[in-house]
């Protein structure tokens, strides 16, 4: 009988003192915010066009871990949607054609400057201060920030604003996969 | 001089050497061709920015484009000649993209630029003069790496984060038929040996290791006679390495000559050492010791398509067929031709026209789209292969895991994996195997019994990681620039909604005071109403003086009254400081019980002022309301004095009004109202007096 009560005491003892470190450690080693939000969003392209119906990648980010669904990211395409189901454990469903198609390449804003008149509202609606200028006076897209994210056309006066391909270029052309032939489908040809 | 251990790499092959052929005759000079195309952009880094116009004429060895950044190079005139359009033309590039080309007719007269030509630009003393000078004219010379990749030399030399305390000097020249270091160490060994006299000074290396293939007798000879005539040089020696593809990779060469290994994703310079080509160094002792430009190289032509196969000095720019048609390419209508149009329809016409062309080895080169494309300043080879000598690569078979790649892969990386992971599109995990790493040399593709072009998973998988990489940067980049908007946004929100917080409690503070006024006001009336005797009603207005007028008067009583009311009311202020006194004293000490009962003494004695305070003065409204008003006499001297008094003040204002007049000041309309106004009251004292003197009379 005594045996059974000093287990009893002992496993008790015991639990406080773990209690107690869990209680400790759960106070002093608190993670501030949501460490799974910051990770959905450094999976998303980070264009901050709102093509998500979300007003920038990390409200998208912080929704998704809300449970939102993972297919609203069209420039970030299928690749994202993987990416999000991987680090989420959920099945990848196909892009929701409803916020548009993935593009076909990397874009940038560019200003046909003798039209620009300066009227700042491309400038107001860059989602990352891509834009330079000031009331009139010409404006024009930093090309290296730009992320292509179209959100400064629509609201230009004078549709100046074209949204062209970046170019490949010998700096940053890289080699295609070779084609995926095996010895096999020699006879077809 | 001690003898030199050499060591090995893992892997490498003995691929068919193929060089005999085209190391029979010596060094020819080539013709000069009718246009040059020279790309701005042949090196590694930005390309250079043009700084010359079409129809410029300019001379052998002028900039026609400046270096752009810090890596970068400039680019000069081969010939002499003019300009005859600056425009987008494909590359000699495994892209086969489009780049900035300048194009100049050559005159013929190949006339140097004048300081060239006459010596003023030559450093005899070049081994005493300063380090930045030296580098100076390597970066105004236009020197990038002769062996392959095209690095600009200048940027090697100026940057030093670490003590250098080898160079070495890859001659080894280890890919298949090229001979263009070979022969230029035959017949160039005394100037590429003075080239590397002035990279020991510009590095400050204790030693230097010259690394060539023993594959090349004659090469290693000249060296070391070379060596021999140059005195006081005994810390550079002449290694000769076994011939191995590809020992002359850089990395490989450090292997074998020190033993030391460069980290994975450092340079060599990590460990101390720092390696040339030596084709660059005779490039350096030109620029140096001549002040010539890099505006010509040796390049081998070679390959079973040529009749000639040999080594040429070509001007930077030379388009190919120019190279061909002086070492006799004839054209083969081969199997390979039929067998490529066979299963690529689409290409088929072409084909049949176009000659195969390779930039560079058989093993790390690539195939050139047309005969058109120039050489630059890394081309150290145009190979044109029959197709029995180099059969086009067949359809890939699939892997069969059979490993002979991992045994030849120089680099200890496994290629078998790799090629899994670049097919699939794990970049990670190509990247955890190392794929960084590769020099794609070739040796996988060329042991794979299964004819898998390895290299080329690898080309596009380390692409594909670099623009991944390059993305995440941006992506990491526009992430901070979209929060630091937002932030900017919500400050600004911030501080509007304060300003406007701010406005709203001032608004506020002056509808208070506007209210308390109009309350004091109210008061005040009151309270005067209250001293004219009507207490009951102090909204009616101030007291009539007639009714005043008819009580009987009681001047004695009223001061008396007034007098006590003061003294009641200091004492009472002075009762209550010592009150406020007694509470500050109990507050301060220990014992708070003895003031106490003070304070209660004296807060009676309050209380009694207070009360007297309030009779006496209710005994005083009630004798005002007794007594008359005290009217004073108003006698015809106070209104003449009155008169006066304003007369003066017209007279004045009058001065002043033709003063402001006649400098035709602004303030004029003001002082004529004021004059206005003044005339007015004189007019009414006027009145007044006559209306006095009718009441005397």
């Amino acid at each position: 009988m005594s045996s059974i009560l000093i287990a009893i005491v002992l496993l008790a003892t015991l639990a406080i003192i773990f209690g107690a470190i869990l209680g400790f450690a759960a106070v002093r080693f608190k993670v501030e915010g949501n460490p799974i939000v910051d990770q959905i969003d450094h999976l998303l392209p980070q264009t901050q066009c709102g093509q998500c119906s979300y007003p920038g990648c990390k409200p998208y980010a912080e929704a998704i871990a809300a449970g939102e669904k993972i297919n609203k990211c069209p420039p970030g395409g299928e690749s994202t949607i993987i990416a999000l189901a991987d680090l989420l454990g959920v099945d990848p469903e196909p892009l929701d054609a409803e916020h548009g198609a993935e593009n076909e390449g990397p874009m940038v804003a560019l200003i046909r400057e003798d039209e620009c008149i300066g009227c700042t509202k491309c400038i107001q609606a860059c989602p990352i201060d891509a834009i330079m200028g000031a009331a009139k006076q010409m404006h024009t897209v930093i090309a290296d920030e730009c992320t292509g994210c179209d959100l400064c056309v629509e609201p230009c006066p004078v549709d100046c604003i074209d949204m062209v391909p970046i170019e490949t270029t010998v700096q940053n052309w890289h080699w295609d996969k070779p084609a995926n032939l095996i010895a096999t489908s020699k006879e077809a040809h | 001089m001690q003898p030199i251990t050499l060591h090995s790499f893992d892997g490498g092959i003995h691929p068919q050497e193929n060089k005999h052929q085209s190391t029979q005759t010596a060094i020819a000079p080539l013709p000069l061709p009718a246009q040059l195309v020279i790309p701005v952009g042949q090196h590694i880094g930005a390309p250079a920015d043009v700084i010359v116009a079409v129809g410029d004429l300019v001379l052998k060895g002028q900039v026609i484009a400046q270096p752009k950044g810090f890596v970068s190079a400039a680019v000069h005139a081969p010939s002499s000649g003019k300009i005859v359009a600056i425009e987008q033309r494909e590359l000699p590039h495994s892209s086969g993209l489009e780049g900035t080309c300048v194009i100049i007719d050559t005159d013929g007269q190949d006339q140097w630029l004048e300081d060239i030509a006459n010596g003023s630009r030559e450093i005899s003393d070049y081994l005493e003069a300063d380090n930045d000078v030296l580098v100076n004219r390597i970066r105004d010379c236009g020197i990038t790496g002769m062996g392959g990749a095209g690095f600009p030399t200048s940027v090697k030399m100026a940057v030093k984060d670490k003590q250098i305390d080898t160079l070495i000097i890859n001659a080894a020249e280890c890919e298949p038929y090229i001979t263009a270091d070979d022969m230029l160490m035959r017949e160039r060994a005394i100037a590429a040996m003075h080239g590397i006299q002035i990279l020991m000074k510009l590095t400050s290396a204790d030693n230097c290791l010259i690394g060539i293939e023993d594959n090349k007798p004659e090469a290693i000879k000249a060296m070391e006679d070379a060596l021999h005539s140059v005195h006081g040089e005994h810390h550079i020696t002449v290694v000769t390495v076994p011939t191995k593809y590809p020992s002359g990779g850089e990395k490989q060469l450090i292997k074998i000559l020190t033993g030391k290994e460069v980290p994975s994703g450092g340079i060599p310079s990590a460990i101390g050492i720092v390696c040339q080509n030596v084709g660059t160094c005779e490039a350096i002792y030109r620029a140096v010791a001549e002040g010539k430009p890099l505006i010509s190289r040796i390049t081998t032509i070679t390959g079973e398509s040529v009749e000639q196969p040999q080594n040429v000095e070509v001007l930077i720019g030379t388009p190919v067929k120019h190279l061909l048609a002086f070492a006799g390419f004839k054209q083969e209508k081969s199997l390979f031709q039929k067998l490529l149009g066979s299963f690529n329809a689409s290409s088929n016409s072409e084909s049949e026209s176009k000659p195969r062309l390779i930039m560079g080895g058989p093993m790390m080169g690539f195939t050139l789209s047309s005969d058109e494309l120039p050489i630059l300043k890394s081309s150290n080879c145009i190979l044109a292969p029959s197709q029995k000598e180099l059969p086009a690569n067949d359809i890939a078979s699939a892997c069969i895991r059979c490993g002979l790649c991992t045994e030849a892969c120089p680099a200890d990386l496994l290629p078998q994996q790799l090629y899994w992971f670049s097919k699939a599109g794990e970049l990670d995990k190509a990247e955890q195997h190392n794929i960084a790493d590769c020099i794609e040399c070739g040796a996988c593709s060329y042991v794979c019994p299964s004819e898998i072009p390895l290299v080329q998973y690898y080309r596009h998988a380390k692409g594909a990681i670099k623009e991944e990489r390059a993305t995440q940067l941006k992506s990491d980049r526009s992430r901070v620039r979209f929060e630091a908007r937002q932030d900017r946004l919500d400050r600004e929100a911030a501080e509007k909604e304060a300003k406007r917080q701010a406005r709203a409690a001032t608004a506020e503070k002056a509808q208070a005071a506007k209210k308390a006024a109009a309350l004091a006001q109210q008061k005040e009336a009151a309270e005067e109403a209250a001293k004219n005797g009507d207490p009951a009603n102090p909204d009616s207005g101030p007291p009539d003086s007639g009714s005043a007028e008819s009580k009987a008067p009681e001047p004695i009583d009223l001061e008396k009254l007034q007098k006590q009311l003061d003294a009641a009311q200091a004492g009472l202020k002075k009762s209550m400081d010592k009150i406020a006194e007694l509470k500050a004293e109990a507050e301060n000490s220990d014992d708070p019980a003895a003031p106490i009962e003070n304070i209660e003494v004296f807060e009676k004695a309050v209380a009694t002022r207070r009360d007297k305070v309030k009779l006496l003065a209710q005994q005083i409204t009630e004798a005002k309301k007794l007594a008359p008003p005290v009217k004073k006499e108003i006698t015809r001297d106070d209104i003449e004095k009155k008169l006066r008094a304003q007369q003066d003040r017209i007279d004045k204002t009058q001065q002043r009004f033709q003063l402001a007049q006649e400098q035709g000041s602004e303030t004029l309309p003001a002082l004529q109202k004021g004059l206005d106004k003044q005339m007015q009251k004189l007019k009414e004292l006027e009145a007044d007096l006559a209306q006095f003197d009718k009441a005397g009379a």
